[in-house]
């Protein structure tokens, strides 16, 4: 479980993520939505510490992440796997390279184990014989999905997605959310997924963060997020004229 | 408080880059990887950039040197002496800051720009350990090399067009180049091109691993990094000549 107590971020003077305070839970997938510059992804990188917040805690399984030493935080960052917005593969290294790299870095498995796991990973993301091309040979796609590949190479115990399924089409994007939710179940993982993907927050989500204008402005299941009256969630959950039309056939 | 501020967080960046590597062998990989980018990459630019100037040197000394009472065999002793003392230590190292660093700081840069460098943070990896510390110690080991192989071609240089063109006899210029020899010359020349090294090799990764924003600022922090070590290198040669010749 990954515990966040009042987590306050600014730049420049703006408060970008103020008092947001929540518990991700152990083996479930937990969601995160909002609009685009909302404080989605800074929230996400102050719980990792790529940018430490102004103020707040930040408790993974109950070890407070910023009280730790050098050592301390080294340790938790290994059981993390992240997956960029923006993907942020290793642009000199092959797709097999970046998947086996954390193994290479991390583990002992000698490199015939590594590329076995290395393969493994790629194929659950749908990625078959891309091994040899570098990333600047990829679509859009499929470099989020070497990323998945990547940060899921070391059985991570806590699995954060910033937005896995944007830039993906609706078939590889169920692929990808079927994916990640079986991983925090099969393997009990703390997942936290970012997505603006109304489908995947239907499909999977078992505990639901609605950020608003960085605040934590509404939390629930997905069962309850069909039937809040809150304003600002309706808005974001019912913008489509599909999800409106799900809404008045429900009634 | 500007440079009280670059100085502070470069050393802290030195500091971690200093860290020890988390696995060795791949450590030792990335160090012959950067040697051969940084370095053998280097060889053509190094070998074409020498000769010439020892061609240069030979044929302006020869003509400097008309007056009878200065012997011939002094364009050797020139040739030599500007090549080992100033001009393969400093000049070629200048030049190396100019290539070098500018491929450091935009690598670094990009991997900065586009999240490669949280990604290594994000897997426990001691980025800056994993990034800058390969490149100084490549660089620190290979310009050393890089300056003896100038050095000597710039003498191979000038004599070959020397005894080409007539301005100099074979017999003199060889004279010359082993008149008065001081092997310390060689010595304090390569403990420059060490630090030079240190300072092209750091520097850059310096500007580059702090570099925010998006493409615009890469190529901002690549000429920052390659001004910056341009006048640190000159700054050293100067202190290091004082310190080490006078
Ligand atoms: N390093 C930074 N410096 C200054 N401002 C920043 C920085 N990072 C983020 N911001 C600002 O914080 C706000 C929230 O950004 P963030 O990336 O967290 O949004 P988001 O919710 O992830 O949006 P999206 O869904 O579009 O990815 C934006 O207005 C952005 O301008
Ligand atoms: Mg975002």
């Amino acid at each position: 479980m990954i515990e966040i107590k009042k987590i306050s971020k600014s730049f420049n003077g703006r408060k970008i993520v103020s008092d947001i305070s929540f518990s991700f839970e152990t083996g479930k997938t937990n969601i995160i939505i909002g609009e685009s510059g909302s404080g989605k992804t800074t929230l996400i990188r102050s719980m990792v510490g790529l940018s430490e917040p102004d103020s707040g805690e930040v408790l993974f399984d109950g070890r407070s992440f910023y009280e730790l030493n050098f050592t301390g935080k080294k340790e938790i960052r290994k059981d993390i796997g992240m997956l960029f917005q923006g993907a942020a593969l290793f642009d000199s290294q092959t797709v097999e390279q970046n998947v086996m790299f954390p193994l290479s870095m991390l583990t002992n498995m000698s490199e015939s184990e590594r590329k076995d796991r290395a393969n493994f990973c790629l194929q659950r993301v749908n990625l078959d014989n891309v091994n040899k091309l570098y990333p600047s040979e990829l679509s859009g796609g499929m470099k989020k999905r070497v990323a998945i590949a990547r940060a899921i190479s070391v059985q991570p115990k806590y699995l954060f997605c910033d937005e896995p399924n944007s830039g993906l089409d609706p078939k590889t994007s169920i692929v990808i959310d079927n994916l990640i939710q079986e991983i925090t179940e099969e393997y009990n993982i703390t997942t936290i997924v970012i997505t603006h993907d109304m489908n995947s927050v239907i499909e999977m989500a078992d505990k639901i963060l609605f950020i608003y204008k960085g605040e934590n402005w509404w939390e629930g299941s997905n069962l309850d997020i069909l039937k809040t009256e809150n304003k600002e969630v309706c808005d974001f959950v019912y913008a489509t004229k599909f999800m409106k039309n799900l809404k008045s056939k429900l009634q | 408080m500007n440079i009280f501020y670059h100085l502070g967080r470069y050393f802290l960046l030195m500091k971690r880059a200093f860290g020890k590597p988390e696995k060795m062998a791949i450590f030792r990989d990335r160090i012959f990887e950067e040697i051969y980018n940084l370095g053998i990459g280097s060889l053509g630019i190094v070998a074409i950039i020498s000769i010439f100037i020892g061609a240069v040197i030979t044929i302006q000394s020869a003509f400097s040197f008309e007056n009878p009472l200065i012997p011939l065999y002094s364009v050797g002793v020139a040739v030599r002496d500007s090549m080992i003392l100033e001009f393969s230590p400093a000049i070629v190292s200048l030049i190396l800051a100019g290539k070098i660093g500018s491929s450091i700081a935009s690598e670094i840069g990009t991997m900065k720009v586009s999240e490669q460098v949280d990604a290594l943070e994000i897997m426990g990896i001691n980025s800056a350990g994993y990034l800058i510390l390969p490149k100084i110690v490549a660089a620190v080991l290979f310009n050393p090399i890089l300056i003896i192989f100038s050095m000597f071609l710039g003498i191979l240089g000038g004599y070959i067009f020397g005894v080409l063109t007539g301005v100099v006899s074979d017999y003199e210029y060889v004279f010359g180049i082993t008149y008065q020899f001081k092997p310390y010359n060689v010595t304090y020349a390569l403990i420059k091109a060490a630090v030079f090294a240190f300072i092209m090799a750091s520097v850059p990764a310096y500007h580059g691993y702090y570099t925010r924003g998006g493409a615009l600022e890469v190529g901002r922090s690549s000429t920052k990094g390659v001004v910056y070590s341009a006048i640190l290198i000159l700054t050293f040669d100067l202190i290091l000549t004082q310190m080490l010749l006078a």
